[in-house]
């Protein structure tokens, strides 16, 4: 049987707004794929441990406090120090144009902002894991 | 009814032939109906069920005359950068006219981290200001005089702090705490439910909530001590029924805490205020509004005994949804803003925040909160929305909602019960649950397109430039907040202030009432972090239930 996708989905930060993080989680699943939820109030170290141990495929962030141009480098710094740079990384949350550049740069492949769908999320990871294959 | 029935069935009989929807489901999942008639509020009974304003059961209104008397308070929450930063934008509110101060704290000062604690790396001043000590909140309202401007503040696990903080800067400017007025939310259980901006966990911060009620009844009389909030039920994707439901059977729950603790109910009760959202459904909004207060009066009067009037009474804040914004076409929300302004008038709101269009994209910029502000500046003068009020009394249709809005509530009241209260249908999950499932679905109703969200799955713009002019905090603000801190340190009477810390922490480890030891701290120039940390050090840190 083929592997399910794992992706953990994970609130970096310290904001508490986890509507979106549920959502897309919730769709994740129905859409078959194993889904992780970390929780809130996550330091980069404790995503990035949670990634290793899990053992996921996909890592999606979550945040709307306007921290994401210090957290997201943060955790992909930590990544690939950690051997773990492999893993598919995206994003989400109140993140302008501007910035989401930046982040590609640094590894965050995909910025989803608001009124994203969660098919074009599912759609987007199923995609680049298939490229991966 | 032998032929008013005969005549709607020969009416529906003629809708059915043109249309097939007869019911549909609203933003909350309803089944609406489209026509309303006498039998459907056929149980009403004016007196018992409406009354006049300012009389029992209030449905129609808290006070006898609402908005002809009195516009409601304008009331922008803000915040950003600096304390000089926000002090600045607060000189400019007041002086477009707004009528009221509501601070809006960053993410560290809501979660009890000092600006250059390692979690703070970030998040200084990005979605609010950064206050760590009465300092900053001096800073905060420099040339503001605190007599003549009423201040609600956002702030939950820390609310006894910044409370602190704000008694303090009236006594530098001469302004003794029986003079102060404002809010702060200092509503936990929603923290827990929604917002999820935590500390403590439910036991020691509901014993620092009646601290702070009994404390506040003595020396800041005229303060609003708990802000019940439902907004943040609602923003987190709970339906109309559910942020009713949630958020007075959190309000009773702290009825019940004041009890316990050996307060009588109307010494607390009057100051008890309440926050809740403008969501899109205007009708259900209004009728949201009106079953609160029925609801609540009922309650506070036949189960807890309240017997001053002002313990009946739901006074609350609206802010219009921030969820049914959109990134796209963003000048459209200035629309969307404005019809939830309508219904918050509508049901009778104290005050009221409008947002600001571009709020899905940064923190609002000057132009954009100044369109918000003239939303309602336009909706009190110039409509003549504030010369009757509760003007949809009697509609068949607003009625019946009503109706089934406290309906639904009582039934969601006994599911709590029999889970075993609040605080246990908190560690359940139950809540949040709830809450969860209804965003899922919302978000499922948008996909689907059985729910149209223009601009965003209809009367989409392809390759949309977004060119509105987006405000930018300064990552320059966190280096500073950290100098000001270092030079705090080095300059105040580290003795006293530990001297104050180390009471403190001997006031939690007992049962003495901690808001006197916290003032003490904040006029000794200690910091949020270091009054939070002898705090977690006593009475540990929560951790969530996983539920979605």
């Amino acid at each position: 049987m083929e592997r399910k996708i794992r992706v953990l989905v994970a609130k970096p930060g310290l904001d508490g707004h986890d509507r979106g993080a549920k959502v897309v989680a919730s769709a994740l699943r129905d859409a078959g794929m194993e889904v992780v939820y970390t929780g809130l109030h996550q330091t980069p170290e404790m995503i990035v441990e949670a990634a290793i141990q899990e053992d996921v495929d996909v890592v999606g962030l979550s945040i709307l406090s306007g921290a994401h141009m210090v957290l997201f480098p943060k955790i992909m710094k930590l990544l690939k120090e950690q051997g773990a740079g492999d893993k598919l990384v995206v994003g989400g949350g109140i993140i302008p144009e501007d910035d989401i550049q930046e982040l590609n740069k640094a590894g965050v492949t995909k910025v989803f902002t608001p009124g994203t769908t969660t098919t074009e999320i599912v759609e987007y990871i199923k995609t680049e894991m298939a490229s991966r294959a | 009814m032998g032929n008013d029935g005969k005549a709607k069935k020969a009416w529906k009989d003629e809708f059915l032939k043109s249309c097939s929807k007869y019911e549909s489901a609203n933003a909350s999942g309803r089944k609406i109906e489209a026509l309303y008639d006498p039998s459907d509020v056929a149980s009403l009974d004016y007196e018992r069920d409406l009354g006049y304003p300012g009389e029992y059961p209030f449905t129609r209104g808290v006070y006898s005359s609402m908005h002809r008397g009195r516009v409601w308070t304008m009331r922008q929450f803000s915040g950003y950068g600096s304390a000089s930063d926000s002090n600045k934008r607060y000189h400019f509110l007041l002086d477009r006219g707004q009528t009221g101060l509501s601070v809006a704290f960053d993410m560290p000062t809501i979660m009890g981290y000092d600006s250059d604690h390692e979690r703070s790396e970030g998040e200084v001043g990005m979605c609010g200001v950064a206050i760590d000590s009465l300092e900053d909140m001096e800073t905060l309202f420099d040339g503001i005089p605190l007599d003549k401007v009423s201040t609600s503040m956002t702030i939950n696990a820390p609310a006894a702090m910044l409370l602190a903080f704000y008694i303090c800067v009236g006594e530098k400017q001469g302004v003794s705490s029986d003079r102060l007025r404002g809010t702060i939310q200092n509503d936990i259980l929603k923290e827990y439910i929604a917002q999820k901006s935590w500390i403590f966990p439910p036991e020691p911060s509901m014993r620092i909530i009646t601290d702070i009620l009994t404390f506040s009844s003595d020396h800041v009389p005229r303060w609003n001590t708990i802000s019940i909030s439902g907004y943040h039920i609602r923003e987190a994707g709970s339906t109309a029924a559910q942020e009713l439901a949630f958020t007075l059977a959190d309000g009773f729950a702290y009825v019940e805490a004041g009890i316990a603790a050996g307060l009588d109910v109307d010494t607390f009760a009057p100051r008890l205020s309440f926050f809740f959202n403008s969501h899109l459904d205007f009708f259900e909004e209004i009728a949201k509004y009106r079953a609160a207060r029925r609801i609540w009066a009922r309650h506070m009067k036949e189960k807890y005994g309240a017997r001053k009037k002002e313990s009946l009474l739901v006074r609350f804040h609206t802010q219009t949804a921030g969820c049914t914004l959109t990134a796209q076409q963003p000048e459209n929300n200035i629309m969307r803003t404005a019809y939830q302004a309508l219904a918050a008038a509508i049901g009778g709101t104290q005050s009221l925040h409008t947002n600001s269009m571009d709020e899905t994209l940064a923190l609002p910029s000057e132009k954009a909160v100044q369109i918000a502000l003239r939303t309602q500046q336009v909706l009190a003068h110039e409509t003549g929305v504030t010369n009757t009020i509760d003007p949809l009394a009697g509609s068949y249709y607003v009625e019946n909602l009503t109706n089934q809005l406290e309906a639904d509530a009582e039934e969601y009241f006994r599911k709590i019960e029999d889970l075993g209260g609040v605080t246990k249908a908190i560690d359940m999950g139950f809540f949040q649950k709830e809450i969860s499932d209804a965003a899922y679905g919302y978000q499922k109703a948008i996909e689907q397109k059985t729910r149209i969200v223009v601009g965003v799955n209809e009367y989409v713009i392809d390759d949309e430039q977004i060119d509105i002019d987006l405000l930018r905090i300064d990552p320059e603000v966190e280096k500073e907040q950290c100098k000001v801190l270092t030079r705090l340190r080095s300059r105040r009477d580290n003795a006293a202030a530990q001297a104050a810390l180390d009471e403190l922490g001997k006031a939690a480890r007992g049962t003495d009432n901690l808001m006197p030891r916290i003032v003490e701290c904040s006029r000794r120039y200690c910091t949020l972090g270091e009054m939070i940390g002898v705090l977690k050090a006593v009475f540990g840190v929560y951790k969530e239930p996983i539920v979605y």
